[in-house]
């Protein structure tokens, strides 16, 4: 009889006969789709804003610009040189650049229209330095006094510190995608939950049945755990294609913006392999939360 | 050679010694489901292995609240039960899958998963011991064809006559050749010829050293077996308070050495 041909294949079969319903059915394996997407789109946008932080960070570290406001172009012009010579000579700082008057003008154009490209304009010089990443405070200290020595007027302010509220948003929202992540789980276990509770009240007889064969507490609740890991793998793998599917596309919107801003919320490669993670943990998750709620229902009978 | 038989004589009076050891005991037990009276009270006897034994009564006299207790459903309200020599009242519940395992349970309304064709209901007491396929599948035949349902391997029980879903349950309480085998009202729903073959089944069971308990109704039945022994309950009391059990009339009583292993 075809019964014994693959005994292994019986025995599986067999045991996925003992709850009716084998295959995927109810809502579950759908709400646990639906709480994928979600939870793999937001743990997305973390990753992404974490990447974008990061990057953020690395550009900016160091970086800090040496503004010297002299109404006397040429004056001006000269200190700037001064400034630029004297920091140069500092073993703390790797780079210097003076930025070029007619840059100013090119930045300064939209909003002053023909009047930026004046000379009599008192436009501050700008000069860019970057300090050696290693560099301690007391380097720091050291280049403001050479700056004050050769022009008390001169201020210096590192580009970190323009950036603040926007690292600081995007710190938020970080957080905040990770707070979603985090509470998708617990609604993916709850779902599971009310699940295996459903699952048994609606078995109960056939449980009760195995129970007085001598069927034991792990051998009824393997049963479940199986049931509902088939569910929460299909829910799991529906879940990450359409988030896949949505994040590349945003992906695309986003780079289409062009924008410096946006373009720094992009997601790493290896985020790639952090993403179907998700899925794989809320599989473990939903079998462990399925044997725990069963176990603890027959606990209660004899 | 001496040494080989002082062997086979300790052999033998092991054997006879748990032949005859007491594997049910009942002592004082009562069983109340709610508030209000008893069910069952102040229960006492002992049953010795490898007998055979009937359990009559009127209806709702407390024969399956007595069963019950029996295939561990149900815990006795007070008294003393032991099976195989052990208490199973104060026993943590992990332990219960050890003991239910030997015990094989017809019950009064079959209680056959709904979803299961025949062969699965009847393999199911196997596969719940953690028995392969290739061990179940030739048992399970030989079982369907002798309790004549051969041809009805893949019916779900809902398309069974009463007296086939009987024998369904039946089938599936012998297959594991448990120790103790309980029925209820085991040949309520069928004609007297399968009720004979079904005995027939008991008693075979029975040869091989299976304890038997049947609750029935049927007293013409019970004077098919000759060594059998009977209980009688009324409402909720066995009616020989000394505890000792009654023979059904017109067949010498057995010796009722209650040796303990
Ligand atoms: N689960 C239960 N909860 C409350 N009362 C019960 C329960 N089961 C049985 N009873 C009561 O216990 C008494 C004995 O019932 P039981 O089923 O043991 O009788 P019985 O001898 O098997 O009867 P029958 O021959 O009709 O099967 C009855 O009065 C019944 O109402
Ligand atoms: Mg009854």
């Amino acid at each position: 009889m075809s019964r014994v041909d693959n005994p292994r294949r019986a025995a599986a079969a067999a045991r996925n006969r003992l709850l009716p319903e084998g295959r995927v059915g109810g809502p579950m394996p759908w709400v646990i789709a639906i709480m994928m997407f979600l939870t793999i789109l937001a743990a997305a946008a973390g990753l992404g804003l974490a990447n974008g932080l990061w990057t953020l960070r690395g550009e900016l570290a160091g970086r800090s610009t040496v503004q010297l406001v002299e109404a006397d172009r040429v004056v001006r012009d000269a200190l700037a040189q001064r400034i630029a010579t004297r920091l140069r000579a500092l073993p703390a700082v790797a780079a210097v650049d003076i930025v070029p008057q007619s840059a100013l003008a090119d930045q300064l154009r939209p909003w002053l229209g023909e009047a930026a490209d004046g000379t009599d304009l008192p436009v501050p010089a700008l000069i860019d330095i970057s300090v050696r990443p290693e560099a301690s405070a007391q380097a720091m200290a050291e280049i403001r006094t050479a700056l004050n020595r050769i022009a008390p007027q001169t201020r210096i302010e590192a580009h970190a510190a323009y950036l603040a509220p926007v690292e600081r948003l995007m710190r938020s929202l970080m957080w905040l995608a990770a707070l979603l992540v985090a509470l998708m789980l617990v609604a993916t276990g709850a779902v599971v939950m009310l699940a295996a509770r459903g699952a048994h009240a609606a078995n109960r007889a056939t449980i009760d049945i195995l129970h007085l064969m001598g069927a034991t507490d792990v051998q009824v609740a393997r049963l479940f755990q199986r049931r509902t890991a088939l569910d929460a793998l299909f829910g799991g793998a529906l879940g990450l294609v359409t988030a896949a599917g949505a994040i590349m596309l945003l992906g695309d919107r986003l780079a289409a913006t062009g924008s410096e801003l946006t373009g720094l919320v992009h997601l790493p490669g290896w985020a790639w392999v952090i993403l179907p993670l998700i899925p794989v943990g809320a599989v473990l998750l939903a079998m462990l939360t399925a044997r725990t709620t069963v176990r603890r229902a027959l606990e209660r009978s004899l | 050679m001496d040494s080989k038989r002082a062997v086979r004589t300790a052999v033998f009076w092991g054997v006879s010694l748990s032949l005859m050891s007491t594997i049910i005991q009942f002592e004082n037990v009562g069983l109340r489901y709610g508030p209000g009276a008893e069910t069952l009270s102040d229960i006492s006897f002992s049953l010795v292995t490898g007998g055979f034994y009937f359990l009559t009564g009127t209806s709702g006299a407390g024969k399956t609240s007595l069963l019950k207790l029996l295939y561990l459903a149900q815990r006795p309200s007070r008294g003393v039960l032991r099976l195989f020599g052990e208490d199973v009242v104060m026993l943590h519940r992990s332990r219960l899958p050890g003991f239910r395992r030997r015990i094989g349970v017809v019950f009064q309304d079959f209680r056959l998963v709904p979803h299961l064709s025949t062969y699965d209901n009847i393999a199911l007491p196997l596969r719940v011991a953690g028995l392969g396929e290739d061990r179940i599948a030739e048992p399970v035949r030989e079982m369907m064809e002798w309790v004549g349902l051969g041809d009805r391997a893949d019916a779900r029980p809902a398309t069974l006559s009463g007296g086939e879903q009987q024998r369904v349950a039946i089938a599936r309480a012998v297959i594991g050749r448990p120790d103790i085998l309980v029925a209820d009202e085991p040949t309520g729903n069928v004609d007297p010829d399968m009720a004979q073959r079904l005995i027939g089944l008991f008693e075979a069971l029975n040869r091989l050293g299976t304890t038997i308990v049947i609750a029935t109704h049927d007293l013409p039945l019970i004077s098919t077996i000759a060594h059998a022994q009977m209980m009688r309950l009324d409402k909720g009391r066995l009616i020989d308070p000394t505890g000792s059990l009654r023979y059904p009339p017109g067949h010498a009583p057995a010796p009722v050495e209650e040796g303990r292993a």
